[in-house]
């Protein structure tokens, strides 16, 4: 364990798990956010936002993260010139952001959709047969029964989101697996030690986190 | 569209009416998005014939695309075959009745699926040479990483799979004398295969997008052939980058085609004699499916 009793590595394990969280809290964000407006785009009534919704879909999730992440460097950045901040950690991080929000919202879309999915058509024929409007049947039927159901696969979303979050490290964000690859480069006898930390404190994040959706989401099921 | 259903009626005349003008309305948005879009990419001169041009030449589909698709490919099958041993090996691992096999699976289980599959090629690609004192080649690295995580993964699946049988099924063979080890090989194994074949084949998705990490540790696969050494040949880093996430996306699209063709050919012999209990194992395989690595 002497690696981690020197400051500077200390420091650098630190920063290296904040950069992943703060990339997941920012990206978790935008990508919900995109993802219900996708999910509403793809049940719409208007067959070009379905359109739209289906295309965002198959384009970004079977196109590797790995390369939308490159693009946005090499491509947004570089050629064609977007720019979020002049220090180059910054404008890594909001780079990277942007990849994985346009990403997981796909994914997001998809959970979403599926959680409509799962309430059973009858229930909206109920209400529309009551006198209820679209959006009456929508906020009082259909959402809250919905908004159960993506408990879980939104969970694996976010476990997901949190592990994907180090590939930003391929556009030079120095966040954990980086440090984790310098630290083993430089003290090549501490290579298990090093590994079992960085792996353990994402395993200490995640699996948690994991359980907890798992319970959430069995709390929170509508029973049929 | 099972959902369009449930949300709304089908469209009277008013509503056609309405949803037409709302069509042209963002339709027209669309494209005028898609032509900003274009025009910033005009603007610094993507669309240059030179850029292309290179897609038209033999050379850039032999020298570079193709060789890398091939090992992207081949990453992908080892890893899958792997992944699929691993992944049966440790589902029935935690669904044995000793407890020091039970849990020791599960603790691997657990482990390989919460850690970054970064973080696993990272360490077998820079870590394990000092162990073991000798290279570690970037392909195995790559392999061995995808086989942990999507291995765990399958794991996770199978035994949701496995559980999803009726319990009369083991029962029964019980009762006709077989051994624990003969109702899972005989009895359960086979068709919790049969019942999870369209989620094994859209792990496969993930795990053939999962590939191109190997760009980080330098494996020559698709990503790194074809946007990597392509552009730093031709300087058209944009072009290229489309061109090959084309690729991914046809590929992964049929795939996803072949999957969803298993899932109804499964669905339509009957072998979803379970369907009434999806309330309880189903969502577990959804997760173990939707969960988007790299």
């Amino acid at each position: 364990m002497h690696v981690f009793a020197d400051q500077t590595n200390l420091d650098a394990y630190v920063s290296g798990f904040l950069w992943i969280l703060k990339l997941t809290g920012a990206s978790a964000f935008f990508a919900l956010v995109l993802g219900v407006l996708l999910a509403a785009f793809r049940v719409s009534p208007v067959p070009v936002l379905r359109g739209v919704g289906a295309a965002w879909v198959n384009i970004f999730r079977n196109t590797p993260l790995t390369l939308i992440v490159l693009f946005c460097y090499f491509g947004l950045f570089s050629t064609l010139g977007l720019s979020f901040s002049d220090e180059l950690d910054l404008n890594n991080y909001w780079l990277g952001v942007v990849g994985l929000s346009v990403y997981t919202a796909a994914f997001v879309c998809e959970a979403v959709r599926s959680g409509i999915n799962t309430v059973p058509a009858g229930q909206a024929e109920a209400a529309r047969a009551i006198g209820l409007t679209f959006f009456q049947t929508l906020r009082i039927v259909i959402l809250p029964q919905a908004g159960r159901a993506v408990v879980a696969p939104l969970g694996s979303v976010l476990i997901a989101l949190c592990k994907n979050a180090t590939i930003v490290g391929t556009i030079g964000l120095i966040e954990a697996s980086s440090v984790m690859k310098d630290l083993i480069n430089s003290n090549g006898d501490a290579v298990i030690p090093i590994f079992l930390v960085f792996a353990g404190t994402f395993a200490a994040l995640l699996i948690p986190t994991g359980y907890f959706f798992g319970w959430l989401a069995n709390r929170m099921a509508v029973k049929r | 569209m099972m959902s369009s259903t449930v949300l709304y009626d089908h469209p009277g005349p008013r509503a056609r009416v309405r949803n037409a003008v709302l069509s042209v309305v963002f339709g027209v948005g669309l494209v005028a998005l898609l032509w900003w879009v274009y025009r910033k990419f005009d603007e610094a001169g993507q669309w240059e014939g030179r850029l292309w041009r290179p897609f038209t030449e033999p050379d850039t589909w032999t020298q570079f695309i193709i060789p890398g698709l091939r090992q992207t490919l081949l990453a992908a099958a080892t890893g899958m075959a792997l992944s699929l041993a691993f992944g049966i090996v440790f589902a029935v691992g935690r669904l044995s009745d000793r407890w020091w096999i039970r849990v020791p699976s599960g603790v691997v289980v657990e482990f390989f699926r919460a850690v970054p599959l970064l973080l696993m090629i990272f360490f077998i690609f820079y870590g394990v040479p000092f162990l073991i004192q000798g290279p570690v080649s970037a392909f195995w690295a790559v392999v061995v990483g995808l086989t942990l995580y999507n291995g765990s993964v399958l794991a996770e699946a199978f035994r949701a799979g496995i559980r999803s049988i009726p319990r009369g099924q083991s029962e029964a063979a019980y009762a006709v004398g077989m051994r624990k080890s003969q109702v899972m090989q005989l009895i359960l194994v086979p068709q919790a295969a049969r019942a999870m074949l369209p989620v094994i084949v859209s792990q496969l998705v993930v795990l053939l997008k999962d590939t191109a990490l190997g760009y980080i540790v330098a494996f020559p696969e698709l990503l790194q052939r074809g946007v990597n050494d392509l552009s730093a040949n031709y300087g058209n880093v944009v072009a290229a980058a489309i061109v090959v996430a084309a690729i991914y996306i046809v590929i992964n699209s049929l795939i996803t085609m072949l999957a969803g063709w298993l899932d109804r050919r499964t669905q339509r012999r009957g072998f979803r004699a379970t369907k009434k209990t999806t309330a309880g194992p189903a969502p577990v395989l959804e997760q173990a499916v939707t969960e988007p690595q790299g």
